[in-house]
């Protein structure tokens, strides 16, 4: 590495991580190359695709549109993360059990928007859960699938909510 | 495709990224950089140092003071989204935001970054010239006002010194004879549009008055159609459209005449929502 | 909506006790990839590896005059700056071509090109380094000199005299050529009622898979064996093409496919550039990483359709459709893609146009000429939506043209139900379609009288809808007759070992690989079933050439078809050893016993007899328990390719139901419905979601993609931003029905269900929004993909 080096600290799924990265690193290469995040995928690195999706300070972002550099400071948290905590399992089922992904490459991005979405409460109508998830690509299902996907959660959080 | 070498400083005042400004002259300054982070991926910029302005106190507020709105430079796409100030008193961005990318891009972009970027197929330069409204920039010797029909200047090409950084935008308050209308045609939900038309009047009660209308995908820059709002102003939807003096490119989302004939579509349809405004 | 539990089977002959043929049960590799916790190509690291990028031309046909290296190998992190001529003392050259398709030629190709260019994305130059950021920043460094050549971009005049020749070694920019008659075509023109004439365009465009193409190559000298880790849909095929071009065994090759990012035909291809890496590897005895970014994918990933169809279609008065005539021509590249070849796309359009009906008359042309654009080949649905397209957008505009209904032309020119098994003009074997089925099914599904009512209703408010239709044949399970007779090392049977392990689970080991349509489910559906335990007692190994049966892989809708076929007979090869092995043990015959649900039974009573736990516990060690000269065999491998007939034609038919903006030429998409008939039903919800997903990629070509070139051979659009793939907005919910017509071919009578989406979808986008502007006097569009400029254009408003 160049002498451009900068040193940053920053969360990391609740981890407390320490690192030296490059300024031009940008936060999806450094999850998946530092930390071995490699659950965050890197479609397109121009913004378009959503497969990088990720939560920083309670956002979801792109990870190819923000710089390592940027997230000193910061709470980081990938489908690694959300995973293991269990706050999306309800999605990961339903996903699962109406094949809501095929090759899998969107489906990270895919449920972290999803959970985006339905954070707001309420039960979002199709098309609203289509404009949500409209920034990520996904080339396999055709959609139709995570839309009931997302719709059938939304449902049950809101019945279970009652 | 990943950015060339470049170094990054964070600026801890404002003094410091003008001054830093000063010192690199190939510098750019990070703001949402929703744009920028994917040209430097792509190599389409290479500068030697970003100049990250994230976090500078002062730039991240929505308020609204003596008949105007001042929203600072760092106000991010989903702060303005849920502003009830923009809501209020800037119907017509809080109209342009559902249109602008996605919800994640919307997170992390902010209104000056979008304006200083300057995208002639971006939302809020059209807005911002359809609103009379003006832009502050802060340099060596402090502030100064830049009205947005002088801060567009060509394709991603504005007024903004090499030293200067858009500090806030500025925009007249909606009163209760303030009119908006606005209309994009995107091929997919968050795209650049092919072509779009932020419009501001004022409704007097009888007919409209003080029209704007502030096109963009059209051209170099938001490009006002002046015949059109004169036109308008007299009620002729058809003068109006007749007079469209719009001189589009062709690019790879449609050629010049389909832009065109999609402005004049769109003229219809924002005149018809300033005048249904009308009370 | 509500998530739909596994359905109950319904009995048919393969109905064992425990079935799973016919159950939506959910994918057994699911729950890994929703974690994130997927093994793509783009994730793996391995010691000492490095990183590969290339400097590409920006030319589309130039002269390398001079390569300099010297500053880009003393950039920061460099390893090694490899060109063309370097490079081809590690690998041979290839030439794609095929015996079967008759005078189709090309020139040699490099990993990486030496002394030409032949096209704008083209590498000239490999870098290699310790990351993919330094291995960019050395690649600007790299100074290329060329001297422009001409650039041949339009096939309409590739051909002629004055027209520069790419390869001279070839003596014309010909590819290939195929000429086809039958019939008296020439009378039935003369002899009908109306004949319609039109030209149809179809853009270029290209699979964009969301993980682009990925590969690491490891040679190690110590094995002297090549361990490549890739992206890929044929990993057989992969190994020996890199043992044959490296001049190594096909031993010591091996490939590993793990997860991968999406494929649909753009990753069963030979790629210059993972080739280079592979060859990188053997030159550095190191691994070398690449993985396509974006923006080289646009430019390198395998381009597809760009073809323009002369069609003209005679018909009577009654609505029979008396000849159709097709002129196809196409420009692929400047190289035929191997080893599949670059001819295959347009010879498909000539097999399958007219294919769904009875017509006899039929004469087609289709010419392929080379140019300097990306190559073109093989991509999800090869050759059947321009098929598609061209044959029913003629039947609808002869229908218009006299008058009649776009379903009654159909309904009267459908090859009949009860006429297979029967041939299609152009010499295409079906064993047996359900062409009338699927469009009653359809009549009644979609309430199609309703809809035109409706139609009919907004129009008199200035609401202009369209309802289109495309009836289709699919080629799948493709015997020998693909590739095999054209001299090509790709196969067509595949294999699958079955194995009992000690606790009484089952592993599967396929030839057939994994790229997201659920092959791994069906693999284990069909063992399961077959053999007799659970699901979650199957494990399915796919994806390693050192561990796997030889097999094709995945493409031409195969996976289910064969690989499937394969893994039941296995199952039950299985069983009869394990039966053996109980029936020693219990002093029963074999035959009276049966497994079900991971027990031995009688089969008349159903009685348990033996765990399949206890009975693996003996066998495996207490073997000295069984009977004296009694070998116990606990594995059992099966092939299987089709024999009896060339493929396995599926058919089907889809309807869309669309709104078009008359200012805007905007086009909503209001419902889309597809019939299909796949013979037997592995698992409904996979066929849905193969159909699903293949109609949104043709509703793409239909309305979004094209990759945009200038006339000097530069890609204006090679980027997410510009070049539109769908997205959830603009895409309707899609309602699939099914009509099971089984091949007797193989006992489970599956055919493949992967292309029937991408084939018909955008004809019937096509014939809708023709239907929806016919009333307007628009001249119908036929040029895709359907813009809002084009449309307008139509309606005469620009």
């Amino acid at each position: 590495m160049s002498d451009l080096g900068i040193d940053i600290s920053l969360t990391v799924n609740g981890e407390q991580v320490s690192e030296r990265v490059e300024p031009r690193q940008t936060l999806v290469d450094f999850l998946r190359d530092n930390l071995g995040l490699t659950g965050s995928h890197v479609g397109c690195e121009h913004g378009v695709c959503g497969a990088c999706t990720v939560r920083v300070d309670g956002a979801i972002v792109r990870g190819c549109l923000m710089l390592a550099v940027q997230c000193a400071g910061s709470q980081v948290e990938t489908i690694e993360g959300l995973s293991d905590s269990g706050e999306v399992a309800d999605l990961q089922a339903a996903f699962e059990q109406r094949n809501a992904l095929q090759c899998g490459f969107c489906t990270p991005g895919m449920i972290a928007t999803a959970q985006d979405l339905l954070a707001g409460g309420g039960v979002p109508s199709r098309d609203e859960i289509r404009e949500h998830i409209s920034g990520n690509y996904c080339r396999c299902t055709g959609y139709h699938a995570i839309v009931d996907a997302v719709e059938a959660v939304a449902l049950q959080r809101a019945g279970a909510a009652k | 495709m990943k950015p060339a070498p470049f170094a990054y400083k964070k600026a801890r005042s404002l003094d410091e990224a003008v001054a830093l400004l000063g010192e690199h002259k190939d510098a750019r300054l990070l703001a949402g950089g929703q744009s920028l982070i994917a040209t430097l991926n792509m190599r389409l910029s290479a500068p030697s140092l970003l100049i990250d302005i994230n976090g500078l106190s002062g730039l991240d507020g929505i308020t609204a003071k003596e008949g105007m709105v001042e929203i600072g430079a760092l106000v991010r796409h989903v702060q303005a989204e849920r502003s009830e100030i923009i809501a209020k008193l800037v119907p017509l961005i809080a109209r342009a935001m559902p249109h602008i990318g996605h919800a994640a891009i919307r997170n992390r972009g902010t209104l000056g970054g979008s304006i200083a970027f300057a995208d002639p197929a971006a939302e809020l330069p059209a807005c911002l010239m359809a609103l009379d409204g003006e832009v502050e920039a802060t340099g060596p010797k402090g502030k100064r006002t830049i009205k947005a029909q002088d801060f567009f200047k060509g394709l991603f090409e504005t007024a903004l010194g090499p030293q200067e950084l858009l500090t806030a935008i500025r925009i007249p308050a909606a009163t209760k004879d303030t009119r908006v209308g606005f209309a994009e045609l995107a091929r997919r939900h968050g795209d650049y549009a092919i072509v779009g038309l932020a419009a501001s009047a004022q409704g007097d009660g009888k007919g409209l008055k003080d029209v704007r209308l502030s096109f963009f995908g059209t051209g170099d820059t938001p490009s006002r159609a002046r015949k059109a709002e004169t036109a308008l102003e007299s009620g002729d939807i058809d003068a109006a459209v007749a007079a469209l003096d719009l001189e589009p490119h062709d690019d790879v989302q449609a050629p010049a005449k389909v832009k065109k004939h999609l402005a004049g579509v769109l003229l219809r349809r924002v005149a018809k929502q300033l005048m249904e405004a009308r009370t | 909506m509500k998530i739909t539990a596994d359905s109950p089977p319904t009995l048919s002959a393969l109905d064992r006790p425990n079935s799973y043929i016919g159950r939506s049960v959910p994918r057994p590799n699911l729950a890994r990839l929703t974690q994130g916790r997927g093994q793509y190509v783009s994730d793996v690291t391995l010691p000492r590896m490095a990183h590969v990028a290339f400097v590409r031309s920006p030319h589309a046909h130039a002269r390398i005059v001079s390569i300099a290296t010297d500053a880009a190998k003393t950039s920061p992190g460099v390893i090694a700056v490899v060109t063309g001529a370097e490079l081809a003392k590690v690998m041979t050259p290839w030439v794609g071509v095929l015996t079967h398709l008759k005078g189709l030629k090309s020139a040699p190709q490099s990993p990486i090109a030496v002394d030409v260019a032949c096209w704008q994305g083209e590498a000239v130059c490999a870098v290699v380094a310790r990351s993919r950021a330094e291995a960019e920043d050395a690649c600007e460094l790299v100074e290329v000199a060329y001297e422009d050549l001409p650039a041949v971009t339009d096939p309409e005049t590739a051909l002629d005299a004055r027209t520069h020749v790419i390869h001279a070694s070839l003596g014309d920019n010909l590819c290939f050529e195929r000429k086809l008659e039958a019939g008296a075509v020439d009378k039935a023109f003369a002899e009908s009622d109306a004949v319609v004439e039109t030209t149809f365009v179809f853009g270029r465009h290209t699979g964009v898979t969301n993980e682009p193409r990925a590969i690491v190559a490891d040679w190690n000298p110590g094995d002297q064996r090549l361990t490549v880790y890739q992206g890929t849909q044929a990993p057989h095929m992969m190994q020996d093409l890199f043992a044959k071009h490296l001049g190594l065994a096909a031993d010591q090759v091996r490939v590993l496919t793990k997860d991968v990012g999406g494929s649909f035909g753009i990753k069963v291809h030979t790629y210059a550039d993972e080739m280079a890496t592979v060859a990188l590897s053997k030159l550095l005895k190191r691994p070398v990483k690449f993985v396509a970014d974006r923006i080289e994918s646009f430019v390198t990933d395998i381009h597809a359709r760009d073809q323009r169809v002369k069609g003209k279609i005679g018909v009577t008065k009654d609505g029979t459709i008396t000849a159709f005539e097709i002129d196809v021509l196409t420009g692929i590249g400047p190289y035929s893609v191997y080893p599949r070849t670059s001819g295959i796309e347009a010879n498909q359009v000539v097999n399958l146009t007219g294919g769904p009906y009875s017509c006899p008359n039929y004469r087609a042309q289709a010419r392929v000429v080379f140019q300097n654009k990306n190559v073109m080949c093989q991509y999800r649905a090869v050759g059947h939506p321009i098929a598609v397209a061209v044959t029913e957008g003629l039947v609808e505009l002869a229908a218009a043209k006299i008058g009649m209904d776009p379903l009654e032309i159909r309904r009267r020119n459908l090859i009949a139900d009860d006429a297979y098994p029967c041939g299609s003009a152009s010499g295409l074997k079906f064993e047996k379609l359900s062409h009338h089925e699927a469009l009653a099914h359809l009549d009644t599904m979609m309430n199609y009288a309703g809809v035109r009512a409706e139609q009919s209703k907004l129009r008199k408010q200035g609401i202009y809808r369209g309802i289109g239709f495309a009836s289709f044949i699919e080629v799948t399970n493709p015997s020998a007759a693909f590739y095999g007779v054209g001299g090509a090392r790709i196969t067509s049977q595949d294999g699958a070992t079955v194995k009992l392990d000690a606790q009484g689970a089952i592993i599967i080991h396929s030839g057939v690989t994994e790229q997201g349509q659920g092959a791994e489910a069906v693999l284990a559906q069909c063992v399961a079933s077959s053999f007799g335990v659970s699901l979650d007692k199957v494990r399915v190994v796919t994806g390693d050439t050192d561990n796997t049966p030889y097999g094709g892989g995945t493409w031409a809708s195969r996976a289910a078809g064969i690989g499937g076929e394969a893994a039941w007979q296995a199952g039950k090869a299985l069983r009869g050893n394990v039966l053996a092995v109980a029936g020693a043990m219990l002093q029963a015959k074999p035959e009276d016993l049966d497994i079900r649900n991971s027990v031995v039974v009688d089969k008349a009573s159903g009685t348990e007899r033996l765990t399949l736990a206890e009975l693996a516990r003996v066998a495996y060690f207490r073997p000295d328990t069984l009977p004296p000269g009694f070998q116990a065999e606990l594995m059992a491998t099966r092939h299987y390719v089709p024999r009896a007939w060339p493929f396995a034609f599926t058919n089907g038919i889809q309807a869309s139901y669309l709104e078009i903006d008359t200012d805007t030429g905007f086009v909503k998409l209001i419902d889309h419905w597809c019939i299909e008939d796949c013979g037997t039903i592995i698992n409904p919800q996979l066929v849905d979601e193969q159909i699903r997903g293949g109609v949104v990629q043709g509703i793409g070509a239909a309305l979004f993609e094209q990759c945009l070139y200038d006339e000097r051979g530069q890609m204006l659009n090679g980027n997410m931003a510009d070049y539109l793939v769908p997205m959830a907005v603009e895409m309707p919910d899609i309602q699939c029905g099914h009509v099971v017509s089984p091949t007797a071919d193989s006992e489970l009578g599956a055919k493949g269900a992967g292309e029937a989406g991408t084939a018909g979808a955008p004809a019937c986008i096509m014939n809708a929004i023709n239907d929806a502007l016919r009333p307007l006097g628009a001249k119908p569009l036929t040029d895709m993909p359907f813009t809002p400029g084009k449309i307008l254009q139509a309606l005469g408003k620009v």
